[in-house]
């Protein structure tokens, strides 16, 4: 089967979804490749790296739609593509069923089978091709890249002869993958990053990136908490308008004191909700930068404009860029096709170059938007849960001084009671013993007794480490038995003599061995 | 030779091995300590040799002693260090089988003693013959308890000895052997020891002891079959502590106290031991002693997920980024003698400035401490290497953590899963680190059957393929 990836078609789409690179794999899958001439070109891909990779480059969109079996693209096809393309194609690249249902018409009277990048699951197995997050951590690179291109100060604090530079303050509202990675950059790039998202799960992350959570003073009443992670597939959800107040506020306290607000926060299905709003922008300092990802869902800033750039009154340059991803199409174009080429490898369970669509496959079956003529969007509810639900912390309730005292004091008397029962039922039974049992023996038992308690108390004394060690030399010293042999081979009668014999011969070949061991084994113990 | 002579040089060796013991606390000590152990060792023998060298056999003494140390000077340097195990657990087989035959010993010369009391020729026995003489009844009836204790815990000693060698060897399967009625088996088998036992009291003479011997040979190589190879830790300490009680036996039926001291020693020596490991394991000892993991265990939960697989110049990336890094080693790591190949790792990290740890978990390897003897042999300084509650707390705040060959010791499940075989056994928390490898020959489970959920997390890659390769591998790639 032929895999082909046309040129994009949408205006300033410079991504592509096949490289040469993830065309070797997909070879190794058993496929054929083509590629359309120039549809690399904006991503610095020639037609020769893919001829060099074995890619067949062909002239034009028709030629390619015609050859191939399996479309791979990144943005939606437009309706006249649809239209020019031959019937029960497999396509695969970002569709968006929920906004697209007319196409979604098309295509199934195309009888396309059409996998959505978009609808990739989110759970462990699928993390592999799922494009929105490598596209989303692009997006939070490159919010920071832009920021610094449009702020006129360095991010990390320097001094320098000339004088003592502050660092920047980066603000990252929303902790996905896009505020993560924006996180991450600017920490890097020696920024003082905070960071704010309504799950209070991702705290920990925020801090494992090294950014400062930022925190609300908010009762912590169970019907206003933010809603955990885990019921909405790792999403956020819609806040409480008293959070949401108190948001706002914490907000509007750190306007003045940040340089550049990151906003990332969006919420499945919804337009993105509006927290930096226009007395923030105006209480900001001029020169600061603030880059909205959400733009194209309205903004998570009032002033936003989809897809451009302004600057306010009071100097503030806030950016509304929509196509981050394309904006580093060498980097983005390598990403997807390592996911698409993922989805392949799961599509090509025999590596035979023959897709194989399996509806039991939950991530198969969820990305599915039409196949075989019929509309299979939205799929059914995935059996696997995306993320496991985290188990209700349980709280230790403080205990008192007093609760202390008496918890301690029960536990002395168990334990003093343990050992009293103890000591008297071996106290007993030595009495017992002491009835019926010579002196000679009764002589014994005591230097027995008192052995026991010393090697008690001596190997409690022993280092971990040293318990091998340990071993070898109490197994050398219990070939001490060889004193009974030789006590006894002095014996007149034969049979006793060749027992006792062999003894001491087992016994000295313990003896030697197991100090020698030891020894060996203590030599290579050393410091640094 | 005197009396008090002999006395003193017990009381002298008694005292130079509970040094020796006590030595071990810490590794400087412990190079002076085998000194206690081995002229202690020496005093012994030389002085019980002295007092009988009226006897006429020092000359085959001599000669047996020699031979027997020259065999074992062989055996002792001729081992690798990953071999340390089964030949502690052979070495243990020696003691018992010397207990045994002179337990044996020690009825034949008391039936020539009893026969030279019907004679009246009591004056012509030797050595200890001549004592047995001049006991009372009730105290060779002790005597025949303390035989009958001597050969039995012997006999289990040396059979079960032999077997533990062989599945530590890899000679016999180390999977645990659950034959059908196994409890019954074990009981049906002491109850026939007891039995033996009652009617040697009764005078029955050297056949049923002969019998107990051979039947507790059988318990031991039956109880030692039925236990799987991730409690062999326990099983060589057991071991090791049954040949202490073995040689106390024997010390009550000489009347040797030095015997008693020294096997007390030792016996509560290896019992500590073993209490530690399964303390480790969260088993109870008698679990562990009737063997395998309980068949009755709630069905863990299954473990969704992907094991993402990474090769050696990811790895090395990771690595060469880390500031941190803490290696946890285990048992695929003496497998695949890749101690050396660590050793070397470790110091090209040190040298570059990074924190290197290692970490060890009570149970890690086939032996108490095997990981920290195998790290020594490859010149790895024991100061950088953590036992488990020393480390724990420090996964949270590091880098990358290298997982070698060691499966069950950092498994979540044992955390998260109360249906799981392991649920509770304190573990590694090697998770909380930001990046985990894991070392590993294949996908197959560890020596539990148990699947590992940690294989299958976010920030774990599986860095497939034998050990030593392996880490071979990672540092050329480390350059």
């Amino acid at each position: 089967m032929k895999i082909g990836a046309p040129k994009e078609t949408a205006p300033g789409e410079a991504r592509v979804a096949l490289t040469p690179e993830s065309a070797g794999r997909l070879q190794k899958l058993g496929y054929e490749c083509i590629v359309e001439s120039g549809a690399g070109t904006a991503a610095s891909i020639t037609d020769e790296a893919f001829e060099a990779a074995g890619v067949e480059v062909v002239a034009s969109a028709a030629d390619l739609w015609k050859n191939a079996d399996v479309i791979v693209k990144v943005r939606e096809p437009s309706a006249d593509e649809i239209d020019a393309a031959p019937d029960g194609k497999i396509l695969i690249g970002f569709i968006w069923p929920a906004s697209n249902e007319a196409l979604l018409e098309k295509m199934k009277a195309r009888h396309m089978s059409v996998l959505a990048m978009d609808m990739v699951p989110r759970i462990s197995r699928a993390q592999k091709m799922d494009a929105l997050s490598s596209m989303a951590n692009i997006a939070g690179y490159r919010a920071v890249i832009e920021a610094g291109n449009n702020f006129g100060r360095f991010f990390m604090g320097q001094m320098t002869a000339a004088g003592k530079v502050p660092p920047a303050r980066v603000l990252v509202v929303g902790a996905g993958v896009a505020g993560l990675a924006a996180i991450g950059t600017s920490v890097a790039l020696g920024a003082i990053t905070m960071a704010f998202d309504v799950r209070p799960e991702v705290a920990e992350q925020i801090e494992s990136m090294g950014a400062e959570f930022v925190f609300l003073d908010f009762e912590d009443d169970d019907d206003n908490r933010q809603t955990d992670g885990a019921e909405t597939g790792g999403y956020a959800a819609p806040s409480s308008p008293e959070f949401r107040e108190k948001q706002l506020e914490k907000f509007r306290e750190l306007a003045p004191e940040v340089d550049i607000v990151i906003t990332t926060a969006l919420i499945p299905n919804r337009p993105a909700p509006e927290l930096w709003t226009e007395d923030m922008v105006e209480a900001m300092k001029p020169g600061s930068v603030i880059v909205d990802l959400a733009a194209e869902r309205g903004g998570n800033c009032t002033l936003t404009r989809a897809d451009e750039k302004i600057v306010t009154d009071n100097d503030v340059t806030i950016i509304g860029y929509t196509d981050f991803p394309s904006r580093m199409a060498t980097q983005s174009s390598n990403l997807y096709a390592n996911n698409i080429r993922h989805m392949l490898d799961d599509l090509t369970p025999d590596k035979d170059g023959t897709p194989v669509i399996d509806m039991d496959d939950d991530v198969i079956r969820g990305t599915l938007v039409t196949h075989q003529g019929e509309i299979t969007w939205p799929p059914p509810a995935p059996k696997v849960k995306a993320i496991a639900s985290a188990a209700p912390k349980k709280k230790e309730p403080e205990e008192t001084a007093g609760e202390k005292t008496a918890r301690e004091a029960a536990e002395l008397r168990k334990s003093l009671n343990r050992t009293g029962l103890m000591l008297g039922v071996g106290g007993l039974l030595c009495l017992g013993l002491g009835f019926v049992a010579p002196p000679s023996f009764m002589q014994h038992f005591i230097v027995f007794v008192l052995s026991v308690f010393v090697g008690y108390h001596v190997i409690w004394g022993v280092a971990h480490s040293l318990h091998t060690p340990l071993m070898a030399i109490t197994n050398a010293i219990s070939s001490i038995i060889i004193v009974g042999a030789l006590l006894q081979v002095g014996s007149g009668s034969s049979p006793v003599m060749i027992l006792a014999a062999i003894s001491i011969l087992v016994a000295s070949v313990n003896i030697f061995g197991g100090f020698l061991v030891t020894r060996r084994m203590l030599a290579m113990f050393q410091r640094s | 030779m005197s009396e008090g002579f002999i006395t003193a040089a017990y009381v002298v060796a008694a005292v130079l091995f509970i040094l020796a013991l006590g030595g071990l606390s810490n590794q400087e000590k412990a190079k002076r300590a085998i000194w206690y152990g081995i002229v202690g060792m020496a005093l012994a023998v030389a002085a019980t040799i002295v007092a009988t060298s009226d006897s006429p056999g020092i000359g085959l003494i001599a000669a047996l002693v020699v031979i027997g140390g020259i065999a074992g000077s062989v055996v002792a340097n001729r081992v690798q260090m990953t071999q340390m195990p089964e030949l502690v657990a052979g070495f243990h087989s020696l003691v018992g089988l010397a207990a045994v035959f002179i337990g044996i010993n020690a009825d034949l010369e008391m039936t020539r003693a009893l026969a030279a009391q019907d004679a009246g020729t009591v004056a012509d026995l030797a050595g200890f013959a001549a004592t047995i003489a001049q006991k009372s009844a009730v105290e060779l009836s002790i005597l025949k308890v303390e035989l009958f204790l001597g050969i039995f815990i012997g006999a289990i000693t040396f059979t079960g000895s032999i077997i533990a060698y062989g599945k530590l060897a890899g000679k016999l399967s180390s999977a645990a052997l659950t034959l059908p009625g196994r409890h019954a088996l074990n009981l049906i088998a002491l109850i026939a020891c007891l039995v033996l036992g009652y009617l040697y009291l009764d005078g029955a003479g050297l056949w049923t002891m002969i019998a107990v011997a051979l039947i507790a040979g059988l318990i031991g190589c039956h109880l030692i079959l039925a236990i799987g190879g991730a409690d062999m830790p326990v099983v060589v300490s057991m071991l090791n502590s049954y040949s202490g009680w073995a040689a106390a036996a024997i010390g009550f039926t000489l009347g040797n106290d030095l015997l008693i001291v020294t096997g007390a020693l030792v016996g509560s020596s290896g019992a500590i031991l073993s209490y530690i490991m399964c303390k480790g394991m969260n088993r109870s000892f008698v679990s562990v002693i009737l063997g395998g993991w309980g068949g009755e265990t709630q069905s863990a939960a299954a473990v969704d997920g992907e094991m993402i697989a990474a090769d050696a110049d990811a790895v090395a990336l990771a690595v060469a980024d880390a500031d941190s890094v803490i290696i946890v080693p285990g048992y695929g790591m003496a497998v695949a003698q890749a101690q050396a190949s660590v050793s070397a790792l470790t110091k090209k990290l040190r040298d570059q400035g990074k924190s290197v740890r290692f970490a060890i978990h009570p149970v890690a390897g086939r032996l108490p401490g095997h990981m920290n003897v195998l790290l020594a042999e490859a010149k790895v300084p024991y100061d950088i290497v953590l036992e488990m509650e020393e480390i724990n707390d420090d996964f949270p705040s590091t880098d990358v953590v290298i997982v070698i060959g060691a499966n069950d010791i950092v498994n979540p499940a044992a955390q998260d899963d109360p249906g799981s075989p392991i649920a509770g056994m304190p573990v590694l928390e090697v998770w909380k680190s930001r990046q985990v490898f894991v070392c590993k020959r294949g996908r197959g489970t560890g020596y539990s059957g148990i699947e590992n959920p940690l294989f299958f997390k976010d920030n774990t890659r599986m860095f497939y393929g034998d050990a030593k390769a392996s880490m071979d591998a990672l540092l050329r790639e480390l350059g």
